[in-house]
């Protein structure tokens, strides 16, 4: 099992045909994602890599029957795409693209309220490296090869320490379920809270690492959730011990964000909370494992 | 990014927003002229930097007569002024703005900034502003008036008038501070702000509402369709390496300590640099390389690190997803042959086709000395520098 994305999973890319989107594409289908078309305005009734180019995202679900979307256009249309998604049905948007603008990312969220609960749109991102379920799919940039299956789920907000996270786990023997990027920009679709909940719910994931980065409150607020909702063990590790204070104007950013800024402060957070804060960046691996040990089994027998 | 006051003032009085008379002087002589301009019988300059606290730092001056302002501006101009926001470095004074000095009765805070955990824009206010707002905030935070604007209609009057009259205004001020409220919401939401700040919203003994001092930041991400805003950019205010890291892609914060760093993504840079601080040394910068490390920007970034003279040893940290560790080590050779490198180098790949790259630096027959793992690689450049540090 895993969570969000399987192989079965039917995925379009939006923003298909352009030198992003047909490289990702490729390398997503070559690891075993249901690719089922894509979407470029003005290029529909095409076919590009074997599978068909719609116009908008509507025709594509009519045609395909996709339930997700990966979009990979620039950052001035994403808002724009994100939003056709969400009014086609489509259930999972993960969106790479960096440099979208915040308001644009406030009046998305807003937007996606406006459908009922029960076809209400996830977003993943934007400005990630994209969700893989490992040795099923995979929505995102990732190099595929380094993430090995096991009962290990990962959130985080860094892409390259995602993956730094993935290879000590790897080499320890050890794998994920899934592993979610859910990106570094100030207002992004889905937070650290959301992803743990779904891990909580995940039969196969048995331990839980979440890396956050300084600014911003979500991970006390994911801490919060561990020690009221969570009954398994979370690995926590904040980057940016030594980041600098940075440079700053004026009064309005601190009146609203008193404490739990800085990466001691969030570990300081985590650790009150319950849970296992990794005593640095090369440790990741080795605390996760040493959490999953801890743990009394409780694992159902899944056939893989 | 940031703009200074006297262009923040420009365009919230473009929205309607109430500011005192004044102009921006490069030169003493200008400010002379620019005082005669205004009128009124007393004037402030002031420094213009991007940098709030500037009063405590002498960079706000009143004065009563011609003489006093030539003379002010003469002394704040070509100055650096260190105040409590801009670090120990401080910022260069090229510009003031001179302004009508006004007699007040009462200053009041209003700011609005994009909320991170509410996803929305948060105008948050206080009847008495000033330096001591932050300690106001979190010693007594319900004293804090706080108004949060729903993204689908914007912000209504109501929520203004109940600030307005949140603050204590009389019955002929609340108008003009809606005004100037609504006005600062339009500017914030039409040029893709991230902050505005009003410090102080003053009532002047004649009853008349101001925005005294104004900060504006904005939203890199959106200047794309800003250019009216983009180009108030003021390079002078921002340290000239991270100007020249930005032209390249790169992301560059220079740090107090010796060990130059190269490193994909911003996360995995913070991770490093806390792997380097275990390891028993000291960051000499933040650099974030992103996605694409080709040799041209592996080049700009060995070039950027070097410019700080502090740099005693550099490591360099991928994480090759995309960019296969062939391209990235063929990147760090080509680039290593073509800046001089005068201190060690440690580099440590990892990710797609490690072995080819690892093969690429052995075989360069260049003094690199590669890395496995995060911790190694930490280890090493540490070492390195404790040896340069030695001899």
């Amino acid at each position: 099992m895993s969570i969000l994305l399987d192989e079965r999973t039917r995925v379009i890319v939006q923003g298909f045909t352009g030198d992003k989107g047909t490289f990702h594409a490729k390398e997503m289908i070559a690891y075993g994602t249901n690719v089922v078309g894509g979407v470029t305005p003005g290029k529909g009734g095409a076919k590009h890599l074997g599978r068909p180019v719609f116009n908008t995202v509507k025709e594509a679900v009519a045609d395909t029957g996709a339930s997700a979307s990966l979009i990979l256009v620039p950052a001035p249309f994403c808002a724009d795409a994100i939003m056709e998604a969400a009014d086609a049905g489509i259930r999972l948007v993960v969106t790479i693209t960096d440099g979208v603008p915040a308001q644009d990312m406030m009046r998305v969220k807003r937007y996606l309220w406006r459908y009922a609960k029960e076809r209400r749109t996830t977003l993943i991102g934007p400005n990630c490296a994209g969700i893989i379920s490992a040795g099923r799919a995979m929505m995102g940039i990732m190099p595929g090869h380094i993430y090995a299956r096991g009962p290990i789920g990962v959130v985080t907000r860094s892409g390259t320490l995602g993956y730094e996270a993935a290879a000590q786990m790897k080499a320890l023997g050890t794998g994920n379920t899934t592993s979610v990027g859910i990106g570094g920009d100030p207002i992004n679709g889905s937070s650290f809270v959301d992803i743990l909940a779904l891990f909580e719910q995940d039969p196969d994931t048995e331990a839980v690492m979440m890396i956050g980065e300084i600014g911003g409150p979500q991970e006390a607020d994911a801490a919060l959730f561990v020690k009221e909702q969570m009954t398994k063990p979370v690995v926590g590790y904040v980057a940016g011990l030594t980041a600098p204070k940075g440079r700053r104007m004026g009064h309005a950013g601190a009146i609203i964000s008193a404490f739990g800024d800085t990466a001691a402060e969030k570990a300081e957070i985590m650790r009150s909370a319950g849970l296992i804060v990794a005593p640095s960046p090369a440790e990741l691996g080795a605390t996760v494992v040493h959490a999953l040990r801890q743990q009394p089994s409780r694992r159902v027998m899944v056939r893989q | 990014m940031d703009i200074h006051e006297y262009q923040a003032k420009e365009l919230l009085s473009g929205f309607g927003v109430p500011v005192p008379k004044g102009g921006v002087a490069y030169s003493a002589e200008q400010a002379v002229y620019r005082a005669s301009e205004v009128g009124g019988t007393r004037w402030v300059v002031k420094a213009q930097i991007h940098s709030g606290a500037r009063g405590k730092a002498g960079g706000v001056k009143l004065c009563p007569t011609d003489a006093d302002v030539r003379q002010a501006a003469k002394d704040l101009l070509g100055k650096t002024l260190v105040t409590a926001q801009t670090g120990a470095e401080g910022l260069p004074v090229h510009r003031l703005l001179v302004e009508q000095a006004l007699p007040i009765e009462r200053e009041l805070y209003v700011g609005l900034v994009l909320d991170r955990k509410r996803e929305r824009i948060v105008v948050v206010a206080h009847p008495h502003g000033g330096m001591e707002i932050e300690e106001i905030a979190q010693r007594e935070p319900a004293a804090i008036l706080r108004e949060e604007v729903e993204p689908a209609v914007g912000m209504q009057g109501f929520q203004a008038r109940e600030l307005a009259f949140g603050l204590g205004l009389a019955a002929p001020q609340v108008n003009q501070a809606v005004t100037a409220i609504l006005g600062a919401y339009r500017a914030f939401r039409e040029l893709d702000a991230t902050m505005v700040e009003i410090n102080p919203l003053v009532v002047t003994q004649d009853g008349r509402v101001l925005a005294l001092d104004v900060k504006m930041s904005f939203d890199d991400n959106a200047m794309f369709r800003r250019p009216n805003v983009a180009e108030l950019r003021d390079y002078a205010q921002e340290d000239p390496r991270e100007a020249e890291a930005a032209e390249h892609g790169l992301n560059y914060v220079a740090l107090e300590g010796d060990i130059g760093c190269i490193i994909n993504g911003a996360g995995l840079a913070m991770a490093t640099m806390d792997m380097i601080k275990h390891a028993g040394g000291e960051p000499a910068n933040f650099l974030d390389i992103g996605g694409g490390a080709s040799p041209d920007r592996v080049a700009a970034a060995f070039r950027l690190v070097l410019s700080d003279k502090k740099v005693r040893a550099i490591l360099v940290n991928v994480f090759a997803g995309i960019n296969r560790c062939e391209w990235v080590a063929q990147g760090v050779v080509q680039a290593v042959r073509e800046v001089h490198v005068p201190v060690p180098l440690v580099v440590r790949l990892a990710g797609t086709n490690v072995e080819e790259g690892r093969r690429i630096l052995t075989d360069s027959g260049l003094p690199i000395v590669t890395a496995d793992t995060l911790s190694e690689a930490a280890e090493r450049v540490v070492a390195a520098r404790n040896q340069v540090r030695a001899a």
